[in-house]
């Protein structure tokens, strides 16, 4: 059956043109002259957004990508040069990032691990990207993070609430502006004290999985060391829809409060089932019943609707805020698009300014040059007064707002109102705290 | 050839051509102008996702193609094979040898479990039950085996891992006995700059003895009694002929090329989440094989190939570049033409690939396969003879 189509010449032949192509690679390319990953060359750099543009977080991440456009033209020079001109640290002219031209690319996550890496690999293989910034979601960050201490690139992370991403899971090249899980904990515990009192009874229902676990733990950490009682912690499936069967046992459990650890859209359904049921019209322990979201965001809150009045929850930022900074960022964010920012918008305009400054400052795009830049490094001007990114951790330490559902909104974006900015001081925690143990930040990676 | 007939040697050869060949074959335009900077695929992490996730739906076919048993939860295997290549990473060492081998065990052992249960149902009830499955599989990894899958976070290799078989100057990434994986050479020959990983190239191997395999299963004996089964299950029992084990030895077969697949995912990558099992990773595959060709030998590695294909670049094109490629139309023209094409880029890939698979089923039955073959026969009907077989395999 088998025969052979081998003649001496095609074998000659063959032989020849392998060894030319095997010759060819000593023609390579002084790859890595520079001495890290993707070192920009000519006129332009290219950072990579990397964000989930469809999916549960859809929103968020579009809101992101506008926020980092918005960036990229003020740091071109473009536009108002919106935050550039109230930050604390004025190297950046308006001309690009030392002097080179700014261009970005965006990828799609889809809220999911593998997907985000493949993007970012691609910003990183194929586009030749020097940092990669956003996302939603702590496993897609801690993810993406990951990747890029591998790859050599700085990764800012966006939307990412978890414990882990600057604790277990830090990493050298990483770093998030956003706050975390203690941070909602520590700034919720005074004001629930002074609205709710030292004797309530908390039923938690919690997101299944590390974010939903991390800020459970915080959030009762703080609420105990009150002198509430956490009377029962119940663990919800993602993206359950209905959660009816987890509401019903409440009323009979003897709890006051109810503590709804989820995010996005579970948040939306379980906070309007909690109202349909009644809960908030009933009288335990001679209280009223009450119900905290630890997590908010504006779209949560446009989601619930009225459901929110009167809801405690904690935020990073939002545009109602006073500082120079914050009018600066909203005046030109709503020019360009026509409604206010979201806080997941925010954290990723700042972050890329933050980088475009720390390279500026470190003279160099190598990324042991930006994380020596950024550590410990402290700043003004970002909407969020006073903030520091912490060298051991790559946390970013600032201010926290408590947050109430408005209760009587006079125009569609005013869902939520401010009731304290928790200073700093209130929210910082040791590297090592407990709910932080155990990572290794590692040597920053400049890669090739 | 090799116990080939002489049309599937050619098709062996194509194949195996273009998966050597590929980060030449897939980066057409010079890499500096704007068409190579928005539709080159040659670069290694998306290669060694054609490759990878090629293996994983030949497999996929080899059950599906053969017996026409759909399996709906085929992720569950490519997920499973992953957690125990990462797992073998953090035991052992980065060394890829023991990851893959065990992965394809594991998947292997769990696809005769879930193979057993759910083969007592044909049609539509196998499908859900293999859904199930997988969706059960999905629940477990991200939250109750928390401890076995770090859950959300997925499972990564940590610096304080046991990693015992790690010497003082092995590599601290995925390794074949030294050769690490995601070590690569750049070749530039005039505008264009090719890149060869060792990643891509291990998996591309595993791709081309996977293809193997599966035409010598298609050509099989075994392969005749699997199509037999898909064209009439019954007569074969009336017959007298007990179908299970053969069911049995496909479901595995084709559980084991998806195991082999996962642990190549976690070799080129060493983090694992449990979202690759998810139920809409299992539609994929599915969707993968129909688009490529359900039953055919190439159809599959050309489904998986088209889909990663719009999933990475045609996401990644937005406004900005379109208003690039327009530039030198007016005003009003370029505005116009990027209002028109805005809702199929960017995140609208997923309606381009809708609209794709929706023309294909319509028009295209047979998969792109079946659009080659009728290529190839208007070819035929003009020309001679042998310019047929080249154009059943359009390069893409």
């Amino acid at each position: 059956m088998s025969k052979s189509n081998f003649s001496r010449r095609g074998v000659l032949k063959t032989g020849a043109i392998a060894g030319a192509g095997l010759a060819v690679p000593t023609y390579l390319r002084a790859d890595g002259h520079a001495g890290f990953t993707n070192a920009p060359q000519g006129s332009t750099v290219k950072i990579g957004f990397n964000v989930p543009q469809t999916g549960p977080y859809a929103e968020e991440g579009l809101d992101e990508l506008r926020a980092q456009e918005l960036a990229v033209e003020h740091l071109n020079g473009m536009g108002d040069g919106g935050m550039m001109n109230t930050f604390s640290e004025k190297n950046l002219k308006g001309n690009g990032i030392l002097g080179k031209k700014v261009e970005f690319v965006t990828g799609d996550t889809q809220t999911k691990s593998d997907v985000a890496r493949a993007s970012a690999q691609s910003m990183i293989q194929k586009d030749e990207c020097i940092m990669i910034n956003g996302g939603s979601s702590s496993g897609v960050a801690i993810a993406v993070q990951g990747l890029c201490q591998e790859a050599g690139v700085i990764f800012m992370a966006g939307l990412t609430h978890s414990n882990d991403t600057t604790g277990k899971d830090k990493k050298a090249n990483g770093f998030r502006h956003f706050f975390n899980g203690y941070m909602s904990g520590a700034a919720l515990g005074p004001v629930l004290e002074k609205e709710y009192g030292n004797e309530r009874q908390a039923y938690h229902l919690t997101a299944d999985y590390t974010w939903g676990w991390t800020q459970q733990e915080s959030i009762a950490a703080s609420t105990e060391a009150l002198g509430w009682n956490t009377v029962q912690d119940v663990r919800t499936p993602v993206g359950a829809g209905d959660f009816s069967s987890y509401i019903a046992p409440i009323l009979n459990s003897g709890a006051d409060t109810l503590i709804l650890n989820h995010y996005g859209g579970d948040m939306v359904n379980s906070l309007t089932q909690a109202i349909q049921f009644g809960l908030r019209d009933k009288q335990v322990n001679g209280k009223d019943f009450t119900i905290i979201v630890p997590l908010y965001s504006e779209l949560m809150a446009a989601g619930a609707g009225s459901n929110i009045q009167g809801v405690f929850g904690s935020m990073n930022w939002n545009w109602q805020l006073q500082d120079e900074g914050t009018k600066a960022f909203v005046k030109s964010f709503g020019e360009k698009y026509g409604f206010p920012p979201s806080g997941a918008a925010h954290t990723c305009y700042v972050q890329t300014l933050l980088y475009a400054d720390a390279v500026e400052r470190a003279g160099t795009f190598n990324p042991c040059g930006v994380v020596e830049a950024l550590e410990d490094f402290d700043f003004d001007g970002m909407g969020n007064g006073p903030t520091s990114y912490r060298g051991a951790d790559h946390q970013c330490f600032k201010d926290v707002l408590v947050m109430k559902g408005t209760e009587a909104p006079t125009n569609q974006f005013d869902t939520l109102e401010i009731v304290e900015v928790t200073p700093r001081a209130q929210v910082e925690y040791a590297p090592d705290h407990p709910m932080f143990a155990g990572g290794d930040l590692g040597e920053c990676n400049p890669g090739a | 050839m090799l116990g080939l007939n002489s049309r599937d040697f050619k098709l062996f050869i194509i194949v195996c051509i273009m998966a050597l060949a590929a980060p030449i074959l897939l980066n057409p335009f010079p890499t500096a102008s704007a068409m190579g900077e928005s539709f080159n695929a040659g670069y290694p992490a998306l290669m060694q996702r054609f490759v990878i996730f090629g293996i994983l739906v030949i497999g996929f076919n080899i059950l599906f193609g053969l017996t026409g048993y759909l399996s709906f939860g085929h992720a569950a295997f490519l997920g499973v094979g992953s957690y125990a290549a990462v797992w073998m990473f953090k035991l052992l060492s980065y060394n890829v040898v023991p990851a893959i081998i065990l992965s394809v065990i594991v998947a292997g052992l769990f696809s005769v479990v879930i193979g057993y249960v759910s083969l007592r149902r044909s049609g539509i009830y196998f499908s859900i039950l293999t859904l199930a499955f997988a969706q059960m599989s999905y629940q477990l990894a991200y939250s109750v085996f928390t401890p076995l899958t770090n859950g959300e976070t997925g499972l990564q290799v940590y610096n304080d891992d046991p990693q015992i078989l790690m010497g003082e100057n092995s590599p601290t990434v995925p390794h074949f006995f030294g050769l690490e994986m995601n070590a690569q050479s750049v070749v530039d020959v005039a505008g264009w700059s090719f890149t060869f990983q060792n990643g891509y190239y291990l998996s591309a191997v595993f791709l081309i003895l996977a293809f193997y395999l599966s035409i010598r299963i298609f050509r099989s004996p075994m392969g005749l009694m699997l199509r037999a089964i898909k064209s009439n299950q019954t007569r074969m029992s009336y017959t007298g002929i007990n179908t299970k084990p053969y069911m049995l030895a496909a479901f595995v077969i084709s559980g084991m090329y998806a195991g082999l697949a996962g642990g190549l995912l976690a070799a080129m990558d060493p983090l694992t989440g449990a979202e690759r099992m998810f139920w809409t990773a299992s539609g994929e595959i599915v969707v993968m094989a129909i688009l490529g060709g359900v039953g055919t030998l190439i159809g599959p590695v050309l489904g998986a190939g088209i889909i990663k294909y719009l999933e990475n670049i045609v996401s990644k094109i937005n406004d900005g570049i379109l208003h690039n490629w327009f530039a030198f139309m007016p005003d009003w023209l370029d505005n116009a033409l990027v209002t028109i094409i805005h809702p199929f880029i960017g995140k609208g890939w997923h309606l381009t690939l809708g609209l794709l698979f929706m023309a294909v089923v319509i028009f295209l039955p047979g998969g792109l396969v079946q659009g080659g073959q009728k290529l190839g026969g208007l070819f035929r009907r003009k020309k001679t003879d042998d310019a047929a077989d080249g154009a059943k395999t359009p390069a893409e």
